[in-house]
């Protein structure tokens, strides 16, 4: 086990709604070791995003606000960290990549105004310094003539080259971890390589951890170190990448596995499904919402199911329906 | 199998007003030159990267947008220059789904009234009938009875899916032309629409044109793939085929940046450099020569490139920047 980097534990996060406080994230905790990669994958709305943004404090507000639970990073609680303590932390020590560069770049600012700027905010270096830093930054991750890009709007690049600009950015200040909120989601598969190839990279250069969040289990399965899969605002399984394609315990896990079409699948054959589908989280039961989703009844539904390690780094949310391993000693 | 669509040397260009007061006029070749055909009973998957003009090819065979040049032929009659009222009749037959089925469900219509407009729309039934037939249809899909009374954004994207379905087989079409209609869904969503789509295949008879930019998605649903790069089909074959022996280098370039769901696999990857080129005013020659600046480009200019059958069943272009030397030595003898 290398030095853990990030450790979230027991967190909550819920939004204030018209029907009252919905709780988008519950009881999430993992960690994230110096230099790996751990992937958060899951379907829309299952929570993936709105942790990231808690860990980092960017919940919307005033709807969104933290309940419960650390997010511990290099042994400090962000949840109680100052507004100014987490300026000082995002953009230096914690970046993100976002999904879309385009909302992610200000469209009214050139490419280089945008890129110095977080020298300018976090290091104290000169105009010319900085702005010889982000031409580097731009040569890093391959975007041709970045002398001639810096004086470029983004509408002016394409979709990976202005996805490039956003991780330069993020990676300006050498962060210790980036955040990758679907980074490759819109853009096309052979750019798609590209950009995460990019990232392999930059990581293995620069040692930063990455947590990668995504819905696609092939950009896991070759990225990623660990995995947390999450259903309805919960971690239903945790485990080593490997370990989690070979033997996946969880009910949801599986079906998610089983349901890609993958180019070795007969063709028109039938793919598996998992039926139904996720419940909104107004409507979530207390008790294990995979058993929900597949509308069984009984007392599976009132009780949160516990969440165990069943083998060497492999969490499970053990519940008697939807949990396929051993049976675990409680 | 007989050709129940056939389209032949088809071209779609758009000009594009720029510069200083808009005067210069460039053109966008968005579908230059593409020839297929589709079978009753067929799939055929056309795949491609964003801005390769497989919606416009898309859109241009059920006539929503006008050709410049080729012919459409469907059941053997020229619909290329048909007018909006003639053509009409023929939407009977000729139905599409749209990859994001919350701009493409009128809003402030219930599922019943979007189900029954069709219906109206060509005559079909009186009021009871038209019930009876929009609950048939909610059933057919998988969508309870109780939705037809409910607005679109009452129901997830899985479902809303769900409802453009059903509107494109109301009138029991024969070929439905289907715009990415997965990829804005969950994965476990989207096998059940896949699912879906190919169970009425099978019912009903129909054909697809199954547009995608995911060829792992495209390869499960067809019975041949269309591979398409800028405007132009680069290679055609059974989807088996196309998997197992890929013969164009963006074909294999494709295959090879799809991310595997399997971490204990070594993945060797072709990565491209750049972005595909814009399709106005693109390269004279091979596209993909020019994007992976192959050093045979410049003979391509002005050459042939058109599709060649190199096996049985399999075409390609005749394209030296991108075929394997064997390949080329063939294909051009």
């Amino acid at each position: 086990m290398g030095e853990k980097l990030l450790e979230v534990d027991d967190l909550i996060s819920a939004f204030e709604t018209d029907r009252g406080l919905v709780r988008a994230v519950d009881h999430v905790g993992f960690s994230v070791e110096k230099g790996k990669t751990l992937g958060i994958v899951g379907e829309s709305g299952c929570g993936k995003s709105v942790t990231a943004m808690s860990m980092i404090r960017l919940l919307p507000q005033p709807a969104g606000r933290i309940l419960q639970g650390t997010v511990k990073f290099k042994g400090e609680d962000l949840t109680q960290a100052s507004v100014r303590r987490m300026r000082k932390i995002r953009g230096n020590e914690i970046s993100v990549i976002f999904q879309e560069p385009m909302t992610a770049l200000n469209p009214v600012h050139r490419i280089g105004k945008q890129m110095t700027e977080c020298f300018h905010l976090h290091q104290r270096i000169s105009r010319k310094k900085a702005w010889e830093q982000s031409v580097e930054m731009l040569r890093l991750v391959k975007i041709p003539s970045p002398e001639m890009r810096m004086g470029d709007y983004p509408h002016q690049l394409s979709g990976g080259m202005r996805q490039r600009v956003v991780i330069a950015m993020a990676l300006a200040c050498r962060p210790d971890l980036v955040i990758a909120d679907e980074p490759t989601t819109a853009l096309d598969v052979t750019v798609q390589a590209q950009i995460l190839d990019l990232l392999k990279k930059l990581q293995a250069e620069m040692g930063m951890a990455v947590i990668l969040i995504t819905h696609d289990l092939g950009v896991i399965a070759e990225n990623c170190d660990d995995v947390a899969v999450m259903y309805a605002g919960r971690i239903v399984e945790r485990a080593p990448v490997k370990e989690l394609f070979a033997n996946p315990l969880h009910a949801y896990t599986r079906g998610l596995l089983a349901s890609i079409p993958r180019l070795e699948t007969p063709i028109k054959s039938v793919l598996p499904t998992i039926p139904g589908m996720v419940a909104s989280l107004a409507d979530l039961v207390p008790g294990c919402r995979f058993c929900q989703r597949m509308e069984r009844k009984g007392s599976t539904l009132r009780e949160r199911p516990g969440f165990f390690e069943v083998a060497e780094d492999h969490w499970v949310e053990v519940c008697p329906k939807c949990y396929h391993g051993e049976e675990v000693a409680k | 199998m007989s050709s129940l669509l056939s389209v032949m040397d088809l071209k779609v260009h758009f000009p594009v007003h720029g510069g200083l007061l808009m005067r210069q006029k460039k053109t966008v070749k968005a579908v230059d030159g593409v020839s297929l055909d589709i079978g009753v009973g067929e799939t055929l998957g056309l795949v491609g990267e964003s801005g390769c003009g497989k919606s416009t090819l898309g859109k241009a065979i059920v006539r929503l947008v006008d050709p410049n040049a080729g012919s459409i032929v469907f059941e053997d009659r020229d619909i290329t220059k048909s007018s909006r009222r003639s053509i009409r009749p023929l939407r009977q037959d000729l139905q599409m789904i749209f990859q994001d089925p919350a701009e493409s469900l009128n809003a402030r219509h219930s599922i019943s009234e979007i189900l029954e407009e069709p219906l109206i729309v060509h005559r079909r039934g009186n009021r009871a009938e038209r019930k009876k037939k929009v609950a048939e249809l909610l059933d057919r899909v998988g969508l309870p009875a109780a939705s037809a009374e409910r607005y679109p954004f009452e129901f997830s994207g899985g479902q809303r899916q769900r409802v453009g379905i059903a509107r494109a087989i109301a009138l029991e079409p024969k070929l439905i032309i289907a715009d990415e209609p997965v990829s804005a869904l969950d994965v476990s969503v989207q096998s059940q629409v896949m699912n879906l789509l190919l169970e009425l295949q099978k019912e009903m008879g129909l054909s697809y044109l199954f547009i995608a930019h995911d060829l792992a998605v495209v390869k499960h649903i067809s019975d041949r793939v269309a591979v398409m790069y800028l405007g132009k089909i680069v290679e055609l074959a059974d989807a088996e085929t196309i998997y197992l022996r890929p013969k164009h280098a963006y074909t294999k370039a494709l295959i090879s940046a799809i991310p595997h769901p399997d971490p204990s696999r070594i993945v060797e990857r072709v990565l491209l450099e750049g972005d595909v080129p814009s399709p106005i005013d693109p390269p004279k020659g091979s596209a993909f020569g020019k994007r992976i600046n192959h050093p045979r480009y410049e003979e391509t200019e002005g050459m042939d490139l058109s599709l060649v059958e190199i096996e049985p069943r399999h075409w390609v272009a005749a394209d030296p920047c991108c075929l394997e030397e064997a390949d080329w030595e063939q294909v051009k003898g």
